[in-house]
This record gives C-alpha cells, structure tokens and sequence, in this order.
C-alpha cells in the first residue's frame, strides 16, 4: 500500500468517526486521483473529455453514500478503484449515443494540461435543477452557497433535522439522476 | 456543480451515517424470517413426527447441509456487497457444503440396496419439494434484496445471485422440517433443484435491484 493510500485510510477512518475537516481533505484527494483515472477511462475508450467531471461527481457520491462498505481494517485502495471503475464503465454502457472516435485518432489532440474541473462549468446548477423544489433549495444552499446546516435552517425557517434529512436525501437523488441518465 | 461545493455538501451530510450492510441483513431477516416460519406452522405444517425424528441422521443432515448453503450464502452476500471483494473463501464453504452433499450421497448408496435407490431418490414429496422451498424463501429475499441496496456490489448480479442463495438455504431449512424424505438423495436432488431455481431469481432480481 502507498503512502497516499494510507493517508486516504487515516482520513477516512478519522472521518467515518465524525471529523468532518478530515472527510473534506480525504474528499479532496480522492477528486483528484478520480479525475485521472476517469480521464484515463475515457481515453482508452476514445471518448472526449467533457464529461470526466460528471463521473468524478458520481464517483464521489458513491464514495460519500457506500462509505460504509469500507472495512477500516482492510486497505482502502482496492475499495476506491472499484467504485471508480464501476462508475465509469457505467458511463461508458450508458454512453451509446455518443459517437466513438478510435483512439489513434485523437490522441493527438487529448489536451495535455493538468486535469481541470473547469471544464464543465457550462453544467453549473445543471444537474442540480433535476432535484425537487426542496431539496434542490437545501443541496444548494450548502453547496453552492456554502452555507452551514445551521444557517440553511434559519433561512428557510425549518429545524436543522430537516435540513439533515433532505440534504442526504437530495444526495441520494443526484446519485440516482447520475446513475440513470445519458450523461 | 463544481465538484468543490459537491465536496462541501457530502461533508456536511457525514453526520448522517448509512447503514452497514450486516445491519441491514440482519434486519431484513427479523422481519422476513418470521413471515417463512409462519408459513410453515399455519399453513403447512411441521411434520408430525419431528421430535421423533430429531434422532435420526438423514434428517438432521438435511439440516446440516441446507445450514452450510445458509453460511455460505450469507458470506458471499456480505463479501460480495464491498466493491473490490472477492468471493474468495465464501466459494470455499459452498464448495464444502457441496462435499458434505457428496459425502452423504456416497454413503447412503453404499449402505442402501441399488434396488432402493430409484425410490429414495424420487420419494413422494418431490413437487412440494420444489414448491415450497421457493414459497418460504419468498419473503426472505425479497427483504434481503431491498436490504442490500445498502451495499455496493461490483456484480449486481452475482451479489443477488449470493442473496439467492441464502434466501433459499433459509427456505430449504424451514422446508426441512416439514419434509418427511430424508434420504441424501432426495434433497441433493431436489433441494438442490429448488436452491439454484431461488439463486436463479435472486441473479435476475438483483441485476435490476443492486444497481448503484
């Protein structure tokens, strides 16, 4: 096991305790070893790279609401690479009315910069006006805006239980919206 | 959604922790195992004889065996539900409740006439055999496929095949008890015929179910 994986264990074993700094940093790194991986998947299938960013969300939703299917005691890094290969060959089934490219074609012209996650900017909100009036609201207002569970019930005057409950159940939603649809 | 305030949204959601798949197991099968055993007592019946029987070996193998596809069953479920696990020595206890199978089989043509063979293998309860085994682990799978949403397996299908598997080994004990052939050629016959027709639905089911 590498050291970046063990520092993946340390984290998310800290954050399945309830260490919510630990969670978004072991959150953080796992963006960005799924946005290689992802980005890797879709060249070997010659697909472009315009939505590697949706797949890396739904990876991290997976992660986020299986994180209970990890074993603390067992190495974590078999765990992640499973859940992002199953994202992304369900990208890639799903993908049937794409148009693929053999990959010789373009390999020339793959961009060579470092992975961004800029390029799908033009989805912003996108994915989330899927959700319901609620819950879309709440996963809105916590992610977009940033507020804390605590502020989002002040603004919309309910209990932060309920916020709670349709913050998870909104992620729930956009995993299932990930999982369904044509990206 | 940039993927930053994704992140910023999945930590503020960690105080709300999914439930462990042996959690959800385990409750699926306090709700469903009652509604088999109920079948069994008011609609079918325990054998008469049962605590006469408890004495006999061929009936209590029955119970060994379909106790060991059981285990098996449940391991594989549980391994098979964790992405990037195998089901590496789970298969090994099926395997050993298959020997076990053979083991019984081999020894029961050994001590019984070739004449007796046809008859202990066909016995009378065949059709209930297949029926029943089936009809009390309805519930049970039926409950563990929903339970095992919780989960996350690489293989949908092999993960609702496992879960076909204990349903049935589940089904296949209750039956068991009201069965009144008990001869290792009965139930490899049979039995095993009702348990793969079970891991069959569970296959189907959980390609459709375990989906995530």
């Amino acid at each position: 096991m590498d050291a970046r994986e063990q520092e993946w264990a340390n984290l998310m074993r800290a954050a399945l305790k309830g260490n919510e700094t630990a969670y978004r940093s072991v959150l953080q790194s796992l963006t960005l070893f799924l946005r290689t991986e992802v980005r890797r998947g879709f060249a070997r299938y010659g697909r472009g790279t315009a939505d590697v960013e949706d797949v890396v969300q739904d990876a991290l939703l997976a992660i986020h609401l299986k994180r209970q299917t990890w074993r603390t005691d067992e190495p974590i890094g078999p765990w992640v690479r499973a859940i992002a290969r199953n994202k992304l060959i369900d990208t890639m089934r799903r993908g049937g009315k794409r148009i693929n490219v053999p990959i010789d074609d373009i390999i020339e012209t793959l961009p060579a910069d470092p992975p961004s996650e800029h390029l799908n900017e033009r989805d912003a909100g996108e994915i989330l006006a899927k959700l319901n009036g609620r819950q879309r609201d709440i996963v809105q207002s916590i992610s977009i805006n940033g507020a804390s569970i605590r502020e989002t019930a002040a603004k919309f005057a309910i209990s932060e239980g309920a916020v709670r409950v349709a913050l998870h159940r909104g992620l729930a939603a956009l995993s299932k919206i990930y999982r369904d649809e044509d990206l | 959604m940039k993927t930053e305030n994704l992140i910023q949204a999945l930590s503020a959601d960690l105080a709300t922790r999914p439930t462990p798949v042996p959690r959800a197991i385990a409750q699926a099968l306090i709700v469903s195992v009652p509604i088999a055993l109920g079948l069994l007592f008011y609609v079918w019946q325990v054998r008469p004889d049962f605590w006469i029987v408890l004495s006999s070996t061929r009936f209590l193998f029955k119970f060994v065996f379909t106790v060991s596809v059981l285990g098996a069953g449940l391991w594989l479920v549980l391994r098979l539900t964790r992405p990037g696990t195998q089901a590496g020595p789970a298969m090994t206890a099926l395997f050993v409740a298959g020997g076990l199978m053979l083991t019984a089989v081999v020894t029961e043509l050994a001590v019984m006439p070739s004449s007796a063979w046809m008859s202990l293998l066909v016995g009378d309860m065949a059709g209930p055999c297949l029926l029943l085994i089936p009809v009390f682990s309805a519930a049970p799978l039926v409950a563990l496929l929903y339970a095992l949403k919780a989960g996350a397996p690489d293989d949908p299908k092999l993960a609702g095949a496992a879960a076909g598997l204990l349903a049935g080994g589940i089904g296949a004990t209750i039956y068991a008890s009201h069965c009144h052939n008990d001869s290792p050629l009965f139930v490899a016959t049979w039995y095993i015929i009702a348990l793969a027709a079970v891991t069959v639905i569970g296959r189907t089911l959980g390609g459709r179910m375990l989906r995530w």
